[in-house]
């Protein structure tokens, strides 16, 4: 028997190194590796929680909803990534001070 | 102990150990396919959850999608990113990353305390659905009800979310198109 209590400290292990990865890496495409980590651990929760939501399926379709949530995420911010080289040469956000003229 | 629990023990293992490798790997290729292993072990761990649909699903967008955008992003922008990442120190825990690594696991002891403390199976809806019987179980079918259910009951989210990715992807694309007359 596989109890919540598992799920939940994966998805708490996972999450953490999400925000581990968010707060020092020096390139926006592994933050954003970061962010897709931490959505992870979410869909995680709501899918762990819906095995007892057998009749209104709530977490299991929450988890679609999530899922796709970070596909159109994931979309946009490729777009400004690959904007942000085109001007700066240059996708370390640190490096990245000014606004467009 | 029985094989679920066994299967369930080794996707924990390879996910948080390749979310681990992804976080510390100085090579921005490889952590980008070892995210492949944390993907598919997590879809695993879904299935172990009973939402096999969920599962297919993650492979099938994360995988098959956000991945090779990704991928993309990482080819389109250039050599420079892995200059950058090779300057830095080969050290396994440098002094600039302390912080984050104290970060990451206080909060991680926090969460861990939190739901020790909370003991989620003894929830009372929780409770409730176990004593009557009523969680999904493995032998049971639920992509029919997921269906009927996106259709009737969550049928507003599912439209608001339709939108919205439409949106999202007409934004990406105005994003990157090619500004007329500039270089």
């Amino acid at each position: 028997m596989i109890t919540l209590t598992d799920f939940l400290i994966v998805s708490a292990a996972l999450f953490c190194i999400g925000l581990y990865m968010i707060v020092s890496k020096h390139n926006a495409i592994q933050i954003l590796i970061g962010i897709e980590l931490m959505l992870n651990a979410a869909i995680l929760n709501l899918v762990a929680f819906g095995k007892f939501d057998k009749i209104n399926n709530g977490g299991q379709i929450f988890a679609l909803f999530a899922i796709i949530l970070a596909a159109a995420t994931t979309a946009v911010a490729l777009a400004i990534i690959l904007n942000v080289y085109k001007k700066y040469r240059t996708i370390d956000p640190a490096r990245i001070n000014n606004l467009k003229d | 102990m029985s094989l679920a629990q066994v299967l369930f023990y080794v996707m924990a293992f390879i996910v948080v150990g390749s979310a681990l490798f992804v976080a510390s790997t100085k090579n921005l290729v490889r952590s980008i396919f070892m995210f492949f292993i944390t993907l598919f072990a997590l879809a695993g761990l879904y299935v172990l959850a009973l939402a096999d649909f969920v599962a297919i699903t993650q492979i099938v967008i994360y995988v098959g999608g956000i991945l090779v955008l990704i991928l993309f992003a990482f080819m389109l922008s250039g050599k420079e990113t892995l200059n950058v990442l090779q300057q830095q120190k080969s050290k396994f825990i440098s002094l600039n990353k302390l912080p984050a690594i104290l970060l990451a696991v206080l909060f991680f002891m926090v969460m861990v305390n939190v739901i020790t403390k909370i003991d989620a199976g003894n929830i009372g809806w929780i409770k409730q659905v176990i004593s009557t019987n009523t969680d999904i179980k493995p032998n049971e079918e639920m992509i029919n009800n997921i269906g009927i259910n996106l259709m009737t009951r969550y049928l507003l989210p599912f439209e608001a979310i339709s939108i919205l990715l439409m949106m999202a992807l007409v934004g990406a694309a105005h994003l990157s198109r090619k500004e007329r007359g500039a270089v």
